[in-house]
């Protein structure tokens, strides 16, 4: 005992990394041949795990790894297999350009799940060979080094033995690295037989040597400890690798760049980080909340006063293991069996007053739904979806949260006014005023985008920032545009039919004298999807109020429309202004004013 | 200017531009009663979103949700639709004098500290079919203790175009 600890002062322990590259294309690959196998047969008796892969890898393993596949979440690649690699796919990619690169490509979309649930059984695997195995992520596995390499004699042998037991699992391109400490074991695995500061005993293991894990470290680019937004500044500092990083002073690095600075520049100098200490557990399933009422519950009130005694517990459980939830997934479950389920994240942490808040909301949200038929609540569970170490969540000087105070009474203002009546507004990218506006409730995680100057990006026929009415509506308004003869104002191609002179919009009074207006100007939107484009146009009132009205104009012919070639599209824009004059409908309506 | 309550009337970027100038320097401030309001004005104006709570259909707990927002913020955009009850309004105003937090109110709010209304406003840039919307310049007549006055504001590309403090003295 007293040996460990003095090693765990020096530096972070020996610690051994199993990575088997490419894992979701695996557990595609294993979730395709589990539904082919049973699709013609009966369900097949759950069979111990070694027989069930190696079985895949003789049946269908060789074909499969030929086929160049690729994994598709949000129209990007998250994922490729080697054969799709050496045709030019890359992750990020977009799901067109990688067809383009490898016609043959066999594009899936991406399960998460599927990638955790089928690396369970490997992990298990695993842990029967050397206990005390932690999941990175799935895929990457952790484990000290020192008991295994004790019980092989040294950390080669063991990890030639924990090379032989994944090959017998079925991947035999898995990689070991050995180093000290997680972060630097993870790149070691990683890394080329040639590279600096590494030993390449035989294929698929790496080995750092003991305290030149720094060494190793310094010539690896930035980006690998450091979150994007903070490599990117550290690279424009000029600070392009990890050794650059990690011959700065703590201090410097404390003072500029706050807690995820420090955490980089610890990652960096191969020093010990909470990671290496005290492994994050997967999720502490048995810290749950459950409750269960008789009889039912009916008002959320009750419900909220009912499950607070229990809350506080469940969030001082948490606290007892040095975790906070950040995210919870809270069923609640009717009398007559109805489950209701859904998660909630939490942009901090969430407190026991926060969690009876979610709670209170959810079930509020259920009496306005119509298809609850039962008398009321009748169990209540509560499980952490995602935890972190209670060290993160400490408020520092660089706590980016709201004020304590005005998350409370908001919080209370949403009891009020209902989870989704009290909002924070963003700007995201779009041609019309109202697609460029989001708002989220208050106390959820922000919408993340995929590019931060989205907003501010180039969006042609858009409106300049300037140029953005004070008022939005959220439906745009019908409004009546008249030329002086009092007859409709239509568009002739590009072009107005007639000078208008007054204009009058639902719900804002008696019309007014027009005594400015500009060109109207198209906002062609999807045009290949043969989408009608918008014509917008401001206009000055003698009351000194200014408008924007847009109005919808011919249908686009895009080459979609032509390919289908089926129905015949109408570019008339006098047909179309005839036909919607026909049925009644105001050709403009007021997108935004200027107040 | 802290625990008072302004009425303006005829512009709700005039309304905007009395809240940039607490918001842009890092204070909590929130608008209660605009479903319709244009964020992307608000931003150009100088409002900064991520701290600008909306509560923009608070039905008939307008008042209410006031009065819990001026809790915590500096200051709290509202508008009213008919007239407000004097009970309701001195409840208000007892919570904003108690906290420093300002109230501007779009439409006619009882007994306020100022009215700014809209006298004239005119556009530029616009012409018959031609051009687009540019500059505005907003005839404000301020009326206080100190009795009525009139000033002159002119709004370029969405912005006061003077500085932020003489912006405040003008209305002044």
């Amino acid at each position: 005992m007293t040996l460990r600890a003095g090693q765990a002062s020096v530096g972070p322990e020996r610690t051994i990394v199993i990575w088997i590259p490419d894992w979701p294309i695996h557990a595609q690959r294993l979730e395709r041949e589990a539904e082919q196998r049973l699709a013609p047969q009966e369900p097949a008796p759950p069979r111990a795990l070694g027989d069930s892969t190696l079985h895949t890898e003789n049946a269908v393993g060789t074909t499969t790894a030929a086929t160049p596949t690729a994994l598709i979440s949000g129209h990007r690649v998250v994922a490729c297999s080697a054969a799709a690699r050496a045709a030019g796919v890359r992750i990020g990619l977009r799901e067109r350009e990688a067809s383009r690169l490898c016609p043959g490509i066999s594009l899936h979309p991406h399960h998460p799940e599927t990638d955790d649930r089928r690396f369970a059984p490997v992990l298990a695997a695993i842990e029967r060979l050397a206990p005390g195995t932690q999941q990175i992520r799935p895929g990457t596995c952790a484990l000290r080094a020192r008991g295994p390499a004790r019980y092989y004699g040294n950390e080669q042998a063991a990890a030639g033995a924990l090379l032989r037991l994944v090959e017998e699992l079925g991947f035999p391109e898995a990689r070991v690295g050995i180093a000290d400490g997680r972060f630097t074991a993870i790149h070691a695995a990683r890394a080329g037989s040639a590279a600096h500061g590494i030993d390449a005993p035989a294929a698929g293991i790496r080995i750092v040597p003991p305290s030149a894990s720094a060494q190793f470290l310094s010539a690896l680019p930035v980006s690998r400890a450091a979150p994007p937004d903070l490599a990117e500044v550290l690279f424009g500092l000029g600070i392009r690798t990890l050794g650059d990083l990690a011959a700065l002073p703590e201090e410097s690095i404390r003072q500029r760049f706050g807690p995820s600075g420090v955490e980089a520049h610890r990652l960096a100098g191969a020093r010990s980080t909470a990671l290496d200490h005290a492994p994050l557990p997967a999720t502490p399933r048995e810290i749950v909340l459950s409750l269960d009422f008789e009889p039912p519950l009916s008002s959320t009130d009750h419900l909220a006063f009912a499950s607070s005694a229990a809350a506080e517990r469940f969030v001082t459980d948490l606290l007892a293991e040095a975790l906070v939830c950040t995210e919870v997934r809270i069923e609640l479950i009717d009398d007559v069996g109805i489950r209701y389920e859904r998660t909630w994240a939490h942009p901090g942490r969430f407190t026991a007053s926060d969690l009876i808040n979610r709670i209170r909301w959810q079930a509020g949200g259920l009496h306005g739904g119509t298809e609850r038929t039962g008398a009321g609540i009748a169990a209540l569970r509560v499980a952490p979806e995602r935890v972190e170490r209670t060290a993160a969540h400490e408020p520092g000087l660089w706590s980016g949260e709201p004020d304590e105070r005005v998350h409370h009474h908001i919080t209370r203002l949403q009891n009020l006014v209902g989870h989704d009546g009290a909002l924070i507004g963003s700007l995201v990218g779009g041609r019309l005023s109202t697609e460029r506006q989001r708002f989220s409730p208050w106390g959820t995680r922000p919408p993340r985008t995929a590019h931060r100057s989205l907003g501010a990006g180039p969006w042609p026929n858009g409106l300049a920032a300037a140029g953005a009415p004070t008022r939005v509506f959220p439906t745009p308004l019908p409004a009546e545009l008249l030329d002086a003869s009092g007859s409709p104002v239509t568009l002739d191609d590009d072009l107005l039919s007639s000078d208008p002179a007054s204009l009058r919009v639902d719900g804002h009074g008696l019309s007014h004298r027009v005594i400015a207006w500009s060109a109207p100007w198209p906002v062609r939107e999807r045009w290949w999807a043969s989408s009608v484009e918008r014509f917008r146009m401001q206009l000055v009132l003698d009351d000194g109020s200014a408008w924007l009205l847009h109005r919808t104009g011919r249908v686009q012919r895009g080459p979609r429309a032509r390919n289908a070639g089926g129905e015949p599209v109408t570019d008339d824009p006098d047909d179309a202004a005839r036909a919607d004059a026909s049925r009644g409908l105001p050709a403009w309506f007021a997108e935004g004013q200027y107040d | 200017m802290r625990g008072g309550s302004y009425s303006v009337q005829g512009s709700l970027a005039l309304a905007l531009a009395l809240v940039a100038d607490a918001s842009a320097s890092g204070l909590w401030c929130g608008a209660v009663g605009f479903p319709d309001l244009g964020l992307e004005s608000a931003a150009a104006i100088g409002i900064a979103l991520e701290r600008f709570v909306l509560v923009p259909r608070p039905g008939d707990r307008a008042l209410n949700a006031v009065a819990t927002l001026s809790e915590v913020l500096s200051i709290v955009l509202t508008r009213t639709s008919g007239s407000v009850r004097q009970a309701d309004a001195d409840r208000v105003a007892a919570r904003l004098r108690e906290r420093g937090a300002v109230l501007i109110c779009v439409g006619d709010w009882p007994h306020p500290t100022s009215t700014l209304r809209v006298i004239d406003s005119s556009w530029q840039g616009l012409g018959t079919g031609r051009g687009v919307l540019g500059e505005r310049t907003l005839t404000v007549q301020t009326r206080d203790r100190r009795g009525p006055s009139t000033r002159t504001i002119k709004f370029d590309g969405g912005r006061p175009s003077v500085s932020r403090t003489r912006f405040l003295e003008a209305l002044r």
